[in-house]
């Protein structure tokens, strides 16, 4: 692959099919000491017309070559591989997955007391990011002119005090209740004889909802520190949560990250052997080699691990360091979903593809 | 002037369908960037193809060179300012000799919307099923 050979010492590929070094550069990217090469990807169908090589990825193709690995999957997080996909689509599900799932979070307060030290805006602030584990699908929006009901709001309270003569105490996410029953503070009207109005016109009690009943809508984690209160102080607060996406702020991102990289592919480029391969194996700080023993007291180092690379390129620095070739594999992502908690993360996954379908079926209604 | 979309406008000669830029409200690279993508997949129907210089359509399988013929001359994405939640999709089509023949860059742009949304749906399916299989067996 370093070698340079004439053009026309090259020896004859049939019609339709790439030669090695042009599939090469169409499906890795090489990274070289200095900078990778060959990082666009070949997009255009006739790129390689004049060879007879249809460079389209049809249906059908897409359908063969796609597959799904799945590493890793818990009630946080998911690790999985996604083969025969391009960047394009890969980064459109990563932005989806950040900033468009929607998500309950709180976004109303009202502050009927606080004493303690946290300012007002802060700890409304504080109480926005805390992550809730509320379904966002059994949600719909709470625009302006909306009414807040059961439907679009969920309410919280928070009571707490801090008694003279006792020592500081703490205020956790698990003294958050939940009130199905929607607001119970009073708006203040001027008109004595009209009636009591509250903040939230709750039709029916949350916890009769057939979806919600089955899991009390808490928070997700009950050992968040909300607040912290000295002897006397007191906080009594009321916050109303409803449907947001992570555009609009990030409190409202269902995952705490989600990304993904490139499989990474290391090649030898020659046989290493004896010291030189123990000196590849200890330059790497991922072990991504290993050593072989060839019997006779011979060891030559083998690839033993290439997905760990993380590009650090110790194994390429250095003069006459011609011994690896490092390259990323331009089709494959290893993607990685940690969820906040509302959904689970291959939830959160299929969520992400559906609303770039409903993008899609929202731009083609436009268009015709 | 074009009718007036709440979220698409198409920009273009009323004579020559083949080259119009289209102006997304509400969008991003998120959908910019897939539908560049599907819309240099664009491949015309392998089995027919305009003939030139008269309107009928002929079968050219014996002609080894039309084996690839896109349909996309060139095409690509803006977004004016980041501030604004607008991005400029252009398209460009080859189309025949002749202009009546020539696909509407509309209709090209409407064949990658739905080969993405397909394509998605794949995805969709795939992964579902990977995971159903990964939790049986990892009960």
């Amino acid at each position: 692959m370093s070698k340079k050979v004439s053009a026309l010492d090259m020896p004859d590929v049939p019609m339709g099919q790439l030669p090695e070094h042009l599939n090469r550069q169409r499906t890795r990217v090489t990274c070289n000491a200095d900078a990778p090469i060959h990082t666009d990807a070949v997009h255009y169908s006739g790129a390689y017309s004049l060879m007879g090589v249809d460079n389209s990825m049809g249906l059908e193709k897409f359908s063969k070559n796609f597959k799904v690995e799945i590493v890793r999957l818990s009630e946080d997080e998911i690790e999985f591989d996604m083969i025969g996909i391009d960047a394009s689509l890969a980064n459109a599900f990563r932005r989806i997955l950040i900033a468009e799932i929607p998500t309950m979070a709180i976004e109303k307060v009202l502050m009927v007391n606080n004493t303690s030290l946290i300012a007002d805006e802060v700890l409304s602030h504080r109480l926005g990011l805390i992550p809730l584990d509320a379904d966002p699908r059994l949600f719909e929006y709470l625009s302006e002119n909306d009414v807040p009901n059961e439907r679009n709001t969920i309410v919280y309270k928070l009571e707490v005090s801090c008694k003279k003569d006792s020592p500081r105490n703490t205020v956790k996410t698990s003294q958050l209740k939940w009130l199905p029953n929607g607001s119970e503070l009073e708006m203040a009207t001027l008109d004595k004889s009209a009636k009591v109005k509250s903040y939230t016109s709750f039709s029916c009690s949350q916890d009769s909802l057939p979806e919600i009943s089955k899991k009390p809508l808490g928070v997700k984690h009950d050992d968040i520190i909300i607040a912290k209160l000295g002897p006397g102080q007191a906080i009594e607060l009321e916050a109303h949560a409803v449907k947001g996406i992570g555009k609009v702020h990030a409190k409202w991102s269902p995952v705490a990250s989600a990304w993904y990289r490139m499989l990474p592919e290391v090649v030898l480029l020659t046989e290493v052997k004896g010291q030189d391969a123990e000196k590849l194996v200890n330059k790497c700080p991922v072990n991504v080699f290993d050593i072989e023993d060839l019997g006779h007291g011979d060891k030559k180092a083998v690839v033993a691990n290439p997905r760990a690379c993380t590009l650090c390129r110790e194994c390429i620095r250095g003069v006459n360091e011609e011994l690896v070739e490092l390259g990323r594999v331009k089709h494959h992502f290893i993607f990685t979903i940690e969820s906040t908690g509302a959904l689970s993360p291959e939830e959160l996954f299929i969520e992400a593809v559906k609303i770039l379908e409903e993008k899609c079926d929202r731009l083609l209604s436009e268009l015709s | 002037m074009e009718g007036i979309l709440l979220f698409a406008m198409e920009h273009g000669s009323l004579s020559d369908l083949s080259a119009s830029t289209f102006s997304l409200m509400d969008e991003d690279h998120t959908l910019a960037n897939s539908v560049r993508f599907t819309l240099n997949q664009e491949n015309m129907d392998s089995s027919v193809v305009g003939c030139m210089g008269c309107a009928l359509r002929h079968n050219f399988y014996a002609y080894d060179m039309w084996t690839v013929r896109p349909r996309v001359v060139f095409c690509g994405y803006s977004i004016p300012h980041p501030s604004d939640n607008k991005v400029n999709i252009r398209v460009q089509t080859t189309g025949t000799i002749s202009s009546s023949l020539s696909d509407p860059a509309k209709d090209v742009l409407k064949d990658a919307l739905e080969n993405l949304t397909q394509m998605c749906q794949l995805v969709r399916s795939t992964f579902g099923k990977t995971v159903d299989d990964f939790k049986v067996k990892n009960q």
